[in-house]
């Protein structure tokens, strides 16, 4: 693999649901070892876009290349093992309620144990866990606990220390800091941008949070009406001469985007 | 106006589960389901909303009959493609055979001593009391025991399935398990279904015992009988098939309860309501499907 193929390469990638049309066209490249962030109001298609990437919503039209290789037109067996490269961190954690903490941030290693036929013992994928929960900066005793008795900042992290604990290749957060107070989301942000360093992942953020998407963000882009409507560096978010950009980011209600408050 | 009419079945973006978007506004005027669908005159109208209103019942029984039926065998396939998830299944297995133990073992225990009763309110005038005895052990084993045990065990872990796997699905939950490697049917729903399937029967054992016991009791202290008399009446009733139809019975109910929880469960969609409407569906659902599946599995194994 060159330094030019991108990590992930989309074109043309399209997705309605019924009549509404929420991806339209998308062309998007991430290269590798960069973190590009997504921006958009909310309802235009940000998530779509992620869970299209992940397989969990079928495309309509267009590629997805994860490392070159076309992931819609893989049979179901090889895209597995591809998605198993993505590690996750959902807007709300989807921490799983019937297992503890330490049962959550390994799961997704017992699981990718299981199908390649080493797994590692319970007690291994615990300590696996205390160490990783670590990094995130919690106490390994947390991994005792269940996800309810921790607060929203923690489960974040929890959250965070699931979706790297396997050391993907790629990284997706869905809104890390939303809902987070600005201390701990800055906080989120900064083990975000640690993590991502240290494992050289490439990561796709989706936020509408300036602060948060310019202290993750190498590359950012704006989803507006299914279209991405402009792309840049991250540090021009503020100033990107691009007025819907200008609008969004500065919080103006007048602008070139009207809020469609009913369909 | 934009309006619904009959040709929106045929129209090839009609969607089923969209339809209930078209109907009346508060001010009168009529909201449009789809973007092809032109004014008809009033009086058609009324007619053509009936025959669009049959026409939407049967396409989405046939839609979620086929969606189950692809929903179930999807499931059961991979029972045979490992990894199969053990934690689950027995977790699943005592849920459903142990907690509902108590539940089952006092409505068994009722229904067997209720038919003594009634029974012998009708076979005192024919001096046929001799009969009750193979009375009970014959309602009990082949429909009280596990058509009781069905339906307790439908609206406890039916339910309870029907609410955990939709809380998931509207947390994200399913989504996660997706991306940590793990197929959420495999994960969820198969080992569901194996310990329904499984441990359903094992309940109606019990229940069967239970059953016989409660008419048993009612039988010799309330209308005195002789214990023996009564447990040799009993054994001399009951044949092998009795309770093997029975208990076969009860394996089917186990997977139509555990498939329905799990279905509409992992079907559910829009938050608390969905889940709600979702744990609902899935109660109605399983007790429907038990009571057909019941009057089809008799006719199949006693009409001769």
């Amino acid at each position: 693999m060159t330094q030019s193929t991108p990590k992930i390469r989309i074109r043309g990638l399209c997705k309605a649901f019924g009549p509404k049309v929420v991806l339209d066209g998308i062309d998007l490249d991430v290269m590798p070892g960069t973190s590009m962030v997504i921006i958009g109001g909310s309802g235009s298609g940000k998530s779509v876009l992620l869970r299209c990437i992940l397989g969990l919503i079928p495309a309509d039209a267009g590629t997805i290349e994860i490392d070159g290789v076309n992931v819609l037109t893989l049979p179901p067996r090889r895209r597995e093992e591809v998605i198993e490269t993505i590690g996750m961190l959902f807007q709300n954690g989807a921490l799983f309620d019937s297992l503890s903490v330490w049962e959550n941030v390994a799961f997704g290693l017992l699981a990718a144990g299981r199908r390649h036929g080493r797994r590692p013992s319970r007690a291994e994928a615990r300590a696996t866990a205390g160490r990783v929960l670590e990094q995130v900066g919690l106490d390994p005793s947390v991994g005792a606990l269940s996800p309810a008795e921790l607060s929203g900042g923690m489960q974040k992290r929890v959250g965070l220390a699931r979706a790297i604990a396997g050391q993907p290749d790629i990284l997706f957060f869905d809104e890390p800091t939303t809902g987070l107070d600005p201390i701990m989301g800055a906080v989120i942000d900064g083990l975000i941008v640690d993590c991502v360093r240290k494992l050289g992942s490439t990561a796709i953020a989706i936020t509408h949070d300036m602060a948060s998407a310019q202290r993750i963000g190498d590359q950012a882009a704006m989803l507006y009406k299914g279209k991405l409507i402009w792309q840049g560096p991250a540090a021009s978010l503020l100033n990107s001469g691009n007025p819907m950009v200008d609008q969004f980011t500065h919080g103006r209600r007048e602008g070139p985007i009207s809020m469609e408050l009913r369909r | 106006m934009r309006r619904f009419f009959w040709q929106c079945l045929l129209c090839p973006s009609f969607d089923a589960p969209a339809m209930p978007r078209y109907g009346r506004r508060h001010d009168g005027s009529i909201r449009p389901c789809c973007p092809v669908g032109r004014p008809v005159a009033p009086r058609v109208n009324a007619v053509l909303d009936f025959i669009a209103a049959l026409g939407r019942a049967a396409l989405n029984l046939v839609r979620t009959a086929g969606a189950l039926t692809l929903f179930g065998l999807t499931a059961l396939s991979h029972l045979v493609r490992p990894p199969f998830y053990w934690r689950i299944f027995f977790g699943a297995l005592i849920e459903i055979g142990f907690f509902s133990l108590p539940v089952v073992a006092l409505t068994a225990l009722f229904s067997g001593g209720v038919i003594a009763l009634q029974s012998y309110t009708g076979f005192a005038q024919y001096h046929a009391q001799g009969a009750i005895a193979g009375i009970v052990v014959l309602a009990v084993t082949r429909e009280l025991g596990p058509v009781m045990a069905g339906l307790m065990v439908a609206g406890r872990v039916g339910a309870a399935m029907a609410a955990e796997i939709g809380t998931m699905r509207v947390t994200d939950q399913i989504d996660a398990l997706t991306t940590l490697s793990t197929n959420p049917m495999k994960y969820l729903v198969t080992p569901r279904l194996l310990a329904g399937t499984i441990a359903l029967p094992c309940l109606v054992l019990v229940a069967d015992m239970l059953g016989v016991m409660g008419g048993f009791i009612v039988s010799v202290v309330k209308l005195d009988f002789s214990a023996p008399a009564y447990i040799a009446a009993t054994f001399a009733a009951v044949k092998t098939i009795d309770v093997t139809v029975g208990l076969a019975k009860a394996a089917v109910f186990g997977f139509l309860i555990t498939l329905m929880g799990c279905y509409h469960g992992y079907t559910s969609r829009g938050g608390a309501q969905g889940v709600g409407s979702a744990t609902t569906a899935a109660v109605v659902a399983a007790s429907i499907l038990l009571l057909a599946s019941d009057y089809l599995l008799t006719d199949v194994f006693f009409s001769q």
